[in-house]
């Protein structure tokens, strides 16, 4: 599983019919140190996450397709969490930065 | 599943019978500001998804499952078409 951040909604009218009334996120892996981890990643919503929180990403299909009640659907990536806190030992004093409060004007355009 | 966007169709007459009538399609990665996330690479297509358009698609076993209840050797499929982005990063 990965931390992440919600950065995004994806809207979608021609897709597979297991992502019907599901959420389709938009999720930006993060480091320790809350930088970024390569490229962001589209993932469903088990969780009712919403943009600009940190996350918990599985990244196995069985995982993620188990985790919205879908068995044996195209579904490789699921948001299983909303991390509400990362402990970190010593010699990582630098832990992800705390969720940002949130924006009122986020989102829709 | 990953955002990308269809650059390209692929032919193929010699092919495992389970492909057969299955649309191959060029896909580059991208990331949510659309600019380019790693190399192109071939998704079977699920939605109908044509040239330029921007789709998500799965990776792995899963991307088998598109097409149940028949078994197709695809490693890649396009699962949707992206109508909207709602894109918001803290900078």
């Amino acid at each position: 599983m990965l931390i992440g951040r919600v950065i995004g909604e994806v809207v979608s009218t021609q897709k597979h019919s297991a992502y019907e009334s599901l959420k389709i996120l938009l999720v930006q892996p993060l480091n320790l140190d809350g930088s970024n981890r390569g490229a962001a990643v589209i993932a469903v919503d088990a969780v009712n996450a919403g943009i600009g929180d940190r996350v918990l990403v599985t990244t196995d299909g069985y995982a993620a397709f188990t985790s919205v009640k879908l068995p044996a659907s195209p579904i490789d990536m699921a948001v299983v969490g909303i991390v509400d806190q990362v402990e970190l030992s010593v010699g990582l004093d630098f832990a992800l930065a705390p969720a940002p409060p949130p924006d009122k004007s986020a989102g829709r355009n | 599943m990953l955002l990308g966007k269809v650059v390209g169709r692929l032919w193929t007459t010699v092919k495992n019978p389970a492909l057969e009538g299955k649309r191959l399609l060029i896909v580059e990665p991208l990331t949510p500001e659309l600019e380019p996330a790693g190399k192109p690479l071939v998704c079977a297509d699920c939605t109908g998804a044509g040239a330029g358009e921007l789709v998500f698609y799965t990776r792995g076993r899963e991307a088998s499952y598109a097409f149940l209840p028949q078994q197709v050797p695809a490693d890649n499929t396009i699962v949707g078409i992206v109508d909207e982005l709602h894109v918001k990063r803290n900078k």
